[in-house]
């Protein structure tokens, strides 16, 4: 029995490479197993080849497998382009269509079903993903009965018959298989999971109910990827509560509209990459000089310019921390699992309310689009602040509010548009207590320090998540985002070798956790900081706040494909 | 009851002596009193440039936003409290150069707010440049040999854009202005009102004078029917954009609000924002 099985799919882009992926793993997840989905996809609709793999273990899993054990291919391109990551007892399940060949050098061996054939002869050649799941399931010697409920869910809708035909289909490919390899069948027989049943879904999801769950009651976006499915999202469930997504005509819009929103009192946010968190700039740095609450979520994705959009990449870090001319506090929160995405979503919104201020949610493309296993998040977690929201005392006064009052914390009382007693002014241009615009020096500073004070407020739980086994260390593994699961593997395999190894995921990039890092940094031989990107941003943040420059070293890959653990064990290692 | 004088506060405009702003300022003051607004219920935002200190000059509430966008912060403002009056504004340069896209698509979504564009033809706090409304030819810094491309044509642009109020007014005619943000204003829907406002000081070519002798007042026009936009249309491109009045007026089309499905009827700031456990446990399941 495996404690690990590693399955991909692949195919054109267009031909249900997609839905095939979703059956196999909805019903793996149904029966408990933990799972870790990542897609292969291009900036394309139809053609081109994609690929689906995904990780299923009993045990929790936060990573994609280096290797693979079993690849379903619905043509040639899948195999020639997988193979090498097959291992010796891999299996090519390959459609007899398009008369596959396994390459010499391919150390598993190769399988030709008639996936199509059968489907057509069953009524429809789209069935054959439903005869490859079959084959799948006589493989791993899972009943058909395990794919009943799901196939139901999916085509219940079409009517009973499409459901038993798609039944048939899996039965087809489970005997078609079973004919061809005899007593291998049931050979990747995983271990047998818990049975929980757990949610399975995309990090965009995550932070799209980390959003509702929050209190947003607007959105405004531009489509992009891999950011759309957050708006797609809250466009199906915030009428459900009441609310609206207006789908802008640009990301400058999608921002103010946010900032208009949030001035009017309601919690609204945008979700973007990069390419639309540049065209955001200007409204970032308008929220931090107005101090009106601004959510912008961005799922970094391979730059610069229009660059990789499908691809994995973590390089907005310092236009994240810098973007916007001029000087605004900002606070930028990376979470680096499923669960962080959700509540720390849910503090974004508490976070920009209760210092005023725009807040960067940052994941990437792995962490937004990786399909996992999650425990149901828990609701009383769930936690609304919203700061210093107050009714004017004075309903009568004439004189305008103190919307920008120069107090201690450097947090002014907010007072929401259409109340009595409340009028005053908003502007990004300097301005005094009262929103009036003044260029006096004095002024200037005094609002300048007190924008800059409220950052000295931020309450934010567990700034970097640490596992720190040794209190002297031969290495510091860190990294941001979606690296963690890597990284955790990497860090297990590094100690099992006698290699004293800590691990910190930073979850907030700004203000920096500098006391944090320093001590994890002290108690280092060698610090390596493992990055998505090119010029190592992230060390050099670290860099700019902390010292121990001389032991920090950069791991960095930056081909838009996310690291393994067993590849990544090999770079750390070059680098001890 | 308010009254026009509620809608004034301290600040004094840094506006130039006989700018056509001040008087736009008073037109939004009276129709905001005529309407009936208390000073607390409006919220004026506005964009960067002479004009977008205006939101600082009215006793209401006020956002001076980013260059280009007030538009977007005042729709985000409606969709938030939709009993609030929302009144957008700026210059030209701001609605039709850096904004232009906003104001398209503010006008084909048709959010109930105003939008009043103070338009002189040039760009004044920048000192003197050209505007896209800028006629060709017209010597400015930025164009010494002659502004080559054409001008812009607004209440034709808004009319194509699928507006359901368009309205075109004149400084010094205070009276009519008035009328027509108040007609703006208890329209329900997108009320886009372009508003001769000149510049005394860098505009030597379309001055008071000038608008005096080319404006056409629409009333004045027999037969006009601003229920009509095909004629609409016509009228403003015999007469090249120069006439003052209500343009177009379709009262038919429901505002943008009316058409969300599932928007709260309530304001959005008024309805409670946290989830029920039982909201919360359906949404959970459906993703197991």
């Amino acid at each position: 029995m495996l404690h690990q099985l590693s399955w991909k799919v692949g195919g054109q882009q267009g031909e249900g490479i997609e839905s095939t992926g979703e059956i196999f793993a909805t019903a793996m997840n149904r029966l408990g197993y933990h799972l870790y989905g990542y897609r292969h996809f291009s900036s394309r609709i139809k053609g081109g080849h994609t690929n689906n793999k995904i990780t299923v273990r009993p045990e929790e899993v936060r990573f994609i497998a280096d290797d693979l054990d079993i690849l379903v291919a619905f043509d040639q391109e899948t195999i020639d382009v997988n193979y090498k990551e097959l291992t010796e007892n891999g299996i090519i399940l390959a459609d007899a269509k398009f008369d596959p060949k396994n390459p010499e050098d391919c150390k598993a061996s190769l399988y030709a079903v008639p996936f199509t054939e059968i489907a057509a002869e069953l009524g429809t050649s789209l069935m054959k993903n439903m005869v490859a799941i079959g084959a799948t399931a006589a493989l791993m010697n899972l009943s058909e009965a395990v794919f009943q409920n799901v196939v139901t869910d999916i085509f219940g809708r079409k009517g009973e018959e499409v459901v038993a035909k798609n039944m048939q289909a899996i039965e087809r490919g489970r005997i078609a298989i079973t004919g061809q390899i005899g007593e291998r069948t049931g050979s990747w027989e995983l271990a047998p999971a818990d049975g929980k049943r757990r949610m399975f879904m995309i990090g965009n999801d995550a932070v799209a109910l980390g959003a509702l769950a929050a209190g947003v009651r607007f959105m405004a976006a531009y489509p992009i990827t891999p950011a759309s499915e957050i708006m797609e999202y809250m466009i199906k469930k915030l009428p459900l509560v009441g609310g609206a997504v207006i789908q802008t005509e640009d990301e400058i819009a999608a921002a103010t509209m946010a900032i208009g929103s949030n001035y009017g009192g309601v919690r609204a946010f945008t979700a973007s990459a990069g390419p639309g968190l540049s065209l955001m700039m200007e409204a970032i740095g308008l929220s931090g000089m107005t101090e009106q609450p601004l959510v912008v979520i961005d799922t970094q994705r391979g730059g610069p310019s229009t660059g990789l959009p499908t691809k994995q990449e973590q390089s907005d870090l310092m236009a994240m921390v810098y973007g916007t001319h001029g000087e605004i506090p900002k606070v930028i929160i990376a979470p680096s699992t499923m669960e962080e995405a959700f509540y720390d979503t849910i503090q974004a919104f508490n976070i920009a309310e209760e210092l005023q201020l725009p807040v960067i949610l940052l994941t990437d493309l792995q962490l937004s689009l990786g399909k996992q296993s999650v425990d149901p998040f828990d609701y009383s977690k769930i936690e609304i602040r919203r700061g210093k929201l107050v009714i004017p005392e004075d309903a009568e006064s004439k004189e305008y509010f103190k919307r920008y009052e120069n107090t201690e914390d450097g947090i002014s009382p907010r007072v929401l548009p259409g109340k009595l007693g409340g009028i005053h002014h908003v502007t990004g241009v300097e301005h005094d207590e009262q929103g009036k615009p003044s260029e006096a020096t004095g002024n200037r500073r005094t609002q300048m320090d007190k924008r800059f004070r409220k950052l000295e407020h931020l309450r934010f739980d567990n700034p970097v998540h640490v596992k720190a086994p040794h209190d002297e260390a031969d290495v510091l593994l860190v990294g941001f985002n979606s690296t963690r699961g890597a990284l955790e593997e990497v860090q297990d395999a590094l100690n099992a070798e006698g290699i004293k190894t800590n691990h910190a995921q930073i979850r907030l990039i700004s203000p920096f956790p500098a006391e944090e890092m320093s001590a994890l940094v002290n108690k280092a031989k060698k610090v390596i900081v493992v990055e998505n990107n090119a010029t190592g941003q992230l060390a050099n943040i670290m860099k700019m706040s902390i010292g121990g420059h001389g032991k920090i070293r950069n791991v960095l890959k930056y081909d838009g494909t996310p690291f393994l653990p067993r590849e990544l064990t090999n770079l750390v290692k070059e680098e001890i | 009851m308010a009254t026009f004088k509620d809608f004034r506060n301290s600040v004094k405009p840094n506006w130039c002596p006989g700018c056509g702003d001040f008087s736009v300022q008073a037109a939004i003051q009276r129709a905001a009193a005529n309407v009936g607004y208390e000073p607390h219920e409006l919220a004026v935002i506005s964009g960067i440039g002479c004009s977008g200190r205006i939101s600082g000059y009215i006793n209401s509430y006020g956002f001076h936003g980013i260059h280009g966008r007030a538009l977007p912060i005042a729709q985000g403002l409606k969709m938030a409290n939709r009993d609030l009056k929302v009144i957008a504004s700026g210059g030209d340069g701001d609605g039709f150069a850096i904004g232009m896209g906003h104001t398209i698509h503010a006008i084909r979504r048709n959010i109930d707010i105003t939008y009043v564009v103070m338009d002189n033809q040039i760009y004044g706090l920048t000192k003197g440049q050209t505007s896209p409304r800028s006629a060709a030819g017209f010597i400015t810094k930025s164009t010494p040999g002659g502004a080559i491309e054409p001008s812009l044509k607004p209440l034709e642009v808004a009319l194509t854009a699928g507006a359901t109020f368009v309205a075109q007014g004149f400084s010094t005619d205070i009276k009519e202005l008035t009328a027509m943000i108040e007609a703006g204003l208890n329209h329900k829907g997108f009320s886009f009102i372009n508003v001769f406002s000149p510049c005394v000081t860098y505009n030597k070519v379309n001055t008071y004078d000038w608008f005096k002798e080319n404006l056409t007042k629409l009333a004045d026009i027999e037969g006009y029917d601003n229920t009509n936009r095909e004629l609409a249309m016509q009228t403003v491109m015999q007469h090249e954009g120069l006439v003052t009045g209500i343009v177009y007026h379709d009262q038919e089309t429901k505002s943008y609000q009316e058409k969300v499905e599932g928007y709260s009827e309530l304001p959005l700031t008024d309805i409670d924002i946290s989830l029920s456990e039982d909201q919360f446990d359906t949404l959970v399941k459906e993703f197991m």
